[in-house]
């Protein structure tokens, strides 16, 4: 199979503007993937499937992640006047001081597609899709018109993280009822409190066991 | 009306059947009592383990399981209760003809087993309808749900026909009817029937 760099090169051959950036994989999996702009991403995903050489006609998992707003802390080097005492006289000394930069990264969800070739044999290609941030612009294109496969892994994605996907022939909840209005697996969810009756509690279950166990004791003594 | 044991097996010696109408009514009771067929999750497969040749269900009169409530006398609750079936366990419950019976198999039914801690399990399926038997296990093997059928069968042969603990068909007044809970924004509303279930003091 091309390696990750090829098929990088070819997405961009066959359909310009498609903001494709590969993300690395540091660890010894090495399972690079791909990042398709969100613009471009029914076309690159089609050139994928359609590709002669590629052939990546199966879609076999679909996934979603949940990336927090996060702060990066960068060590800067600054140079700076600095007003020093030498030798018993003021002076106006250059210093070079390292100092902690810190910059917010705004959250964004993403959507993982694992595609294998069966025609070819070979595979996993990952492509990744990210959406613009967390709250209000969470629309990514579906590819369920593409791999048909997609179709109740992008609606248990919608369920569980919020991704709107446009295009999709039939988005509903897949697992929670209709009336849910939470996102279970993203990282700020909140469980619902029923910790009132917890017999074996540990870590954080016995904070919220014990919580409970003080609002009724309060009632009890209001009472 | 209680009899004297020793008479009675005196009186068998003798050839004269002697029995009150609550032994035999009972007799009858516990001998038929009929399952509703349906399963949750991988207890269902122990279940039906259970009413095969193996084990054989059959033997204590419970092999005909009916796949209407109407018809159903026993609830097996076997398996996990997700938030999202749990109303509907409760409506085919309130659907049953009295008496009616219910065995929470497993510990997802008893308690929400492993997946306790998950936003979409139910924490135990007696926070809206009444049990008669808890089965422990994961899932309880075959000879564990025999122990709660033979369990649930002294149980009912043990009910007096009147008084305060008859059987609920026989009293006028029971509920008949549960509160189905609604599937609300963010859990189940309520999250438990207050008449049925109340939280239990843990003592330490």
């Amino acid at each position: 199979m091309k390696t990750i760099e090829e098929i990088q090169a070819a997405i961009e051959a066959a359909v310009p503007g498609g903001e494709v950036t590969i993300v690395m994989n540091p660890s010894p999996a090495a399972q690079h993937s791909l990042l398709v702009g969100a613009g471009k991403a029914v076309a690159v995903a089609k050139f994928l499937r359609d590709d002669a050489e590629l052939a990546l006609d199966f879609c076999s998992n679909v996934t979603g992640v949940d990336w927090l707003d996060r702060e990066i802390a960068e060590k800067v080097k600054v140079t700076k006047t600095v007003t020093k005492t030498v030798d018993g006289v003021e002076q106006q000394v250059e210093e070079t001081v390292e100092e902690t930069v810190k910059r917010a990264v705004p959250g964004y969800l993403e959507c993982v597609y694992h595609l294998y070739s069966v025609a070819k044999k070979h595979g996993p290609v990952v492509i990744r899709m990210r959406t613009a941030n967390r709250s209000d612009m969470v629309e990514l294109p579906s590819l369920t018109p593409i791999w048909r496969g997609a179709e109740f892994q992008e609606r248990e994605v919608f369920d569980l993280y919020g991704i709107v996907f446009t295009g999709h022939p039939d988005l509903r909840r897949i697992l929670m009822w209709d009336e849910f209005k939470d996102h279970p697996m993203r990282k700020d969810y909140v469980l619902p409190d029923d910790f009132e009756y917890e017999p074996t509690p540990h870590d954080d279950v016995l904070k919220r066991a014990e919580a409970h166990r003080a609002d009724v004791a309060q009632e009890g003594a209001a009472q | 009306m209680a009899i004297d044991q020793e008479l009675k097996i005196e009186m068998g010696k003798q050839g004269v059947v002697v029995t009150t109408l609550q032994e035999l009514y009972n007799w009858g009771r516990k001998s038929s009592v009929w399952p509703m067929q349906f399963g949750l999750a991988c207890c269902a497969i122990e279940m039906i383990a259970t009413t095969m040749a193996r084990y054989d269900l059959a033997r204590f009169g419970a092999e005909v399981f009916r796949p209407s409530p109407r018809q159903a006398d026993l609830m097996i609750i076997s398996g996990t209760v997700t938030k999202k079936m749990a109303p509907q366990v409760v409506r085919l419950y309130n659907q049953m003809g009295e008496p009616r019976y219910v065995i929470a198999m497993g510990a997802c039914a008893i308690s929400g087993g492993p997946f306790k801690q998950g936003y979409n399990v139910l924490k135990g399926i007696d926070r809206y309808i009444p049990v008669d038997v808890h089965i422990p296990g994961c899932p309880p093997r075959p000879e564990a749900l025999l122990q709660a059928f033979i369990t649930l069968q002294n149980k009912i042969q043990a009910q007096p026909l009147t008084g305060p603990n008859r059987p609920r068909h026989l009293d006028a007044e029971a509920q008949g009817e549960f509160p189905v809970p609604v599937q609300g924004e963010h859990d189940l509303e309520p999250t438990s029937n207050p008449g049925v279930w109340t939280v239990p003091v843990v003592i330490r």
